[in-house]
């Protein structure tokens, strides 16, 4: 029989259709500005969420609902205003170690969520929201390993009672000259026992030793490079006080960090872009400053200035570095001063109670390093530069031995305290970054772009379906049901696949709305062609589908690789739009195919037909 | 609409002459004036804020200008009360840090301060990354669609459909050259879903030429093109004006950020359109087709052309 689907296609066609409809109903609902609190660390108790909920009740906005769910509380307010109000609260009351996150909570009722159905995934440019690229200094990173086994080299040498004349840096070598040619062997040892990541190369001099940073040392360094600052990172911004926020690596030394929600973008620059570390060093007191602002600062000394501008000569040697801190919170000392307690790692307080025994009573200083990338145009070409910027940030004079924990004191305010322990407390980065690109989107501007493009979407669909319905009749409202079938489709996908939606997605959807009927137009062209030509009604139905097939088939696939080729090269919003795109397609062949023939069938099928309404 | 009999194939010099006209034209303005790339492959910084209020732009160039931001344009976005300011990569001046230092310089004793809609920075590495992931994309779309229709089709096909697209390519770019709009990443993508979209209308009428070529032995290669075009002329445009309609939508309600997207959509849709009917298929007659070339092809079809 003509024109007949079997059961099962129509079973599968409907179920489609249903599926769809399921999945994509979270998108109705839409969401609710809401505050969400959680520590650290540990989870909050039942008392401590009471507390909360007690507070934001005290600011008398109205509370939709207050949860507390997984040790973390989420209270769920009318408007962005009660949001912001709320949360300002609740940062000053709740303290360093609780992080306080706007979010948007989704209003998808309980047995969606529970078939794992959830509204589609909006991108920064809907939501209002920081996107950062951040670049990892790669050179900077090795070069850190190499002062570090610099250091370490010394030390070892020193332990091990092997005695040299110099341990030098020189274009990227290591070179070590014993004081006699008999310690090699032991050297040789101790080299192949502790520091196989060094290369050693031995030069034409007996007493000399060169060792270089391995390849593979160096991959593994740069490797950790990425790594370490992708978990630096997302520490970092868990204290920034964001809900979702996406932190992933780009290509070999890039990695993009998405806050949605985020306004404050200087604060969060700020954060993430610099690479904050402390070094500790000794007081040199033996020597004239002023001889060293005047241009000649001693052998293993180097001058430095105070935050108050005066000079001070400090050890060149350093004592520990940022990456040996392994916390450190702001408090107030004994006196009420801002502070920061500071603990350290075990090679970290073995190095500080080693110094600290034989120095007590003598000032140790503490140099706050910051790395400030920029990128500047000099002469018509960009280079990337690296200000490095030393503050002595506090001098005290060692009170005890200790080692694993103790206080730094000096700073100007508890906001400097908080900001320093911030840093800190997420570790020193293992090399620094630089923000290569910004895009943020203020939350007006998201709501815009939303609003915008509901309304071209709606528009644009409606124009369509009034067109099709005008110039095919009933077979115009039939391909209108396979269009309306296949934005619900795509819909359903985007939200099940939880891919990013964005502007330029809107717009695919869009264009796929306009270009999705053109297989109809195709099928129903030919079906008016086998009518010119004298065929039967039912006979011109089934030859058009047939015949159009074909060329459906190489028209969309050509569309396909198109997107497919967009989806690969494109970032960001462009990937979104080729997203949409290729759902769009695929979704179109199935709907505008398939689905009109199940209905076509439905109406023409098993029966006489004298004319069609097309 | 009825089957139409028009001689398209035979008046070819005609489309073809004016083709040749805009191309050159095109390509003249390209070569001369360029396209005005945007800050996403020349990399800097944009900036867009809103007030309540229309915005006094000569106001905002004379404060940025005092404050040393003197590269920076100002200028209205969209509406009079919104405000776009671009900044180029600056000598001696952190790019990273710009855009906060921008707005609170704007900022400065005003008693309503503009809101922040959005910033865009881009470093110069990512800047030169983007354009050369953009110049990809339209090599290897190009390169795997020539052998996609070299494959269902026969090479003076790919070659013909390629020519189509790229002519629309080439004069949708001249006129956005030509009229000085901003080329950027978004209106990248405009231009590859244009390919697509080219593509997919000169196929169709490819799709009826083998049909016809297998169909009417006895006519000429330009007689049986000639009835293709006309059977699908209907379908050409009747597609062409669904989309135009969306695009229609979009350009005049998508917003601002999307304009350009949708200016590119039209005019490529138009061109494509144009291309399909009166490029596509005398570039494949003058490269050589003939039905001898799709003897074999044509049976490899016949399996993919009876799936449901």
């Amino acid at each position: 029989m003509q024109n007949h689907f079997p059961l099962w296609k129509n079973i599968v066609i409907i179920l489609a259709f249903i599926i769809s409809i399921i999945y994509s109903l979270p998108n109705l609902y839409g969401d609710d500005p809401s505050v969400q609190v959680s520590h650290a660390i540990n989870k909050l108790t039942q008392s401590q969420a009471n507390d909360i909920e007690s507070m934001i009740k005290s600011t008398g906005v109205t509370v939709k609902t207050f949860e507390f769910k997984d040790g973390k509380t989420v209270a769920r307010l009318t408007n962005t205003d009660d949001q912001m109000k709320v949360a300002d609260l609740l940062h000053d009351k709740m303290g360093n170690d609780y992080t306080v996150a706007l979010n948007l909570a989704p209003n998808t009722p309980a047995w969606l969520q529970n078939i794992g159905a959830q509204a589609m995934y909006l991108g920064l440019d809907l939501r209002g929201g920081v996107h950062f690229l951040l670049e990892v200094d790669m050179d900077a990173a090795v070069k850190q390993a190499e002062e570090r086994y610099n250091d370490d080299l010394r030390l070892a040498l020193r332990e091990a009672k092997i005695h040299y004349q110099a341990v030098t840096k020189d274009n990227g070598f290591i070179k070590i000259t014993l004081k006699s040619a008999d310690d090699k062997t032991q050297l040789m040892a101790l080299l192949s026992k502790e520091f196989r990541g060094l290369t050693v190369t031995e030069p034409e001099s007996d007493e000399q030793i060169w060792l270089k940073v391995s390849e593979t040392e160096v991959r593994e360094i740069k490797k950790n490079a990425v790594a370490q600052n992708m978990t630096t990172l997302r520490n970092r911004v868990n204290e920034l006080g964001v809900a979702e926020p996406v932190i992933q690596q780009q290509g070999e030394n890039r990695i993009m960090v998405q806050l949605p929600g985020v306004q404050d973008t200087s604060r969060a620059k700020e954060i993430l872009g610099t690479t904050a570390t402390l070094e500790y060093h000794m007081a040199d007191t033996e020597h004239d400053v002023q001889q060293a602002v005047s241009g000649h600062a001693p052998v293993g000394s180097k001058l430095y200035y105070e935050k108050n501008g005066s000079p001070i000569l400090l050890d060149k040697r350093i004592i520990i570095t940022g990456d040996q801190i392994v916390d450190s919170s702001s408090s107030s000392d004994d006196d009420g001063r801002p502070s920061v307690s500071i603990s350290l790692n075990g090679i970290g307080a073995a190095k500080m109670g080693k110094l600290t025994q034989i120095s007590i009573g003598k000032p140790m200083a503490v140099v706050f390093i910051e790395y400030k990338n920029e990128t500047r145009i000099v002469n018509g070409q960009k280079v990337r530069h690296k200000e490095k910027v030393e503050k002595v940030i506090s001098v005290a004079t060692i009170q005890g031995v200790f080692s694993k924990r103790f206080q730094t004191t000096g700073l100007d305010s508890p906001q400097e305290a908080r900001n320093l322990s911030l840093l800190l407390r997420a570790g020193a980065l293992a090399a620094p970054v630089d923000i290569v690109e910004e895009r943020t989107v203020g939350p007006s501007l998201g709501q815009d772009n939303i609003n915008k493009g509901m309304m071209s979407f709606f528009v644009g669909f409606a124009l369509v379906v009034l067109f099709m319905a005008v110039y095919y009749k009933l077979f115009g409202l039939i391909a209108n049901m396979a269009l309306a079938f296949n934005v619900v489709i795509v819909v359903a996908i985007l939200s099940m696949l939880q891919a990013t939606l964005t502007l330029p997605g809107i717009a695919g959807i869009i264009l796929t709305v306009g270009m999705s009927v053109d297989a109809n137009v195709l099928i129903f062209e030919r079906i008016k062609e086998e009518l010119n030509n004298g065929n039967t009604p039912q006979s011109s139905i089934f030859a058009g589908y047939e015949k159009a097939f074909g060329t459906i088939f190489d028209s969309h696939f050509t569309n396909l690789v198109v997107a497919v080729v967009l989806f690969a090269f494109g970032t960001g919003s462009v990937k979104g739009f080729a997203v949409t795109l290729i759902i769009g397609i695929l979704s179109s062949m199935f709907t505008a195919i398939t689905g009109t023939r199940m209905v076509i069938n439905w109406i023409y099928g098993d029966k006489r037909v004298e004319k069609l309404s097309i | 609409m009825k089957t139409t009999n028009i001689n398209f194939i035979g008046n070819r010099n005609i489309a073809l002459i004016f083709s040749g006209v805009l191309s050159l034209i095109s390509i003249i303005s390209l070569a001369t004036q360029g396209l005005h790339m945007g800050i996403d492959f020349t990399g800097g910084t944009l900036i867009e804020i809103g007030y309540q209020q229309p915005a006094d732009l000569n106001a905002l160039r004379q404060k940025l200008d005092v404050e040393g931001f003197e590269s920076a344009t100002v200028q209205n976005f969209g509406t009079a009360k919104d405000v776009l300011i671009r900044l180029k990569l600056q000598e001696g001046v952190s790019s990273a840090d710009l855009s906060t230092q921008v707005l609170e310089t704007i900022n400065k004793d005003v008693a309503e301060p503009a809101s922040l809609r959005r910033v865009e920075f881009v470093g110069p590495q990512v800047g030169d990354d983007l354009a050369q992931d953009g110049f990809l994309a339209l090599l290897y779309s190009s390169l795997a669609i020539l052998v996609y229709i070299a494959w269902r089709f026969e090479w003076k096909f790919s070659l013909g459909a390629i020519i189509a697209t790229f002519h629309d390519v080439i004069v949708t770019l001249g006129l956005f050259s030509l009229l000085g709009l901003e080329f950027d990443l978004t209106v990248l993508a405009a231009v590859l879903a244009l390919i697509g979209y080219s593509l997919n209308d000169t196929i169709v009428v490819y799709d009826r030429i083998r049909e016809g070529f297998r169909e009417f032995r006895d006519k000429s290669t330009e007689e049986i093109m000639n009835i293709s075009v006309n059977v699908t002329l209907s379908r050409t445009i009747m597609t062409s004006l669904t989309v135009l309609l969306v695009l229609v939508s979009l350009f005049f309600l998508g917003g601002e950020t999307i304009h350009n997207f949708a200016l590119v959509l039209l005019f490529g849709v138009f061109f494509g359109t144009y291309s399909s009917i009166f490029i596509a298929s005398p570039a494949a007659l003058m490269l050589g087709v003939s039905p001898a070339d799709l003897m074999i092809p044509v049976k490899d079809n016949s399996d993919i052309a009876h799936l449901p």
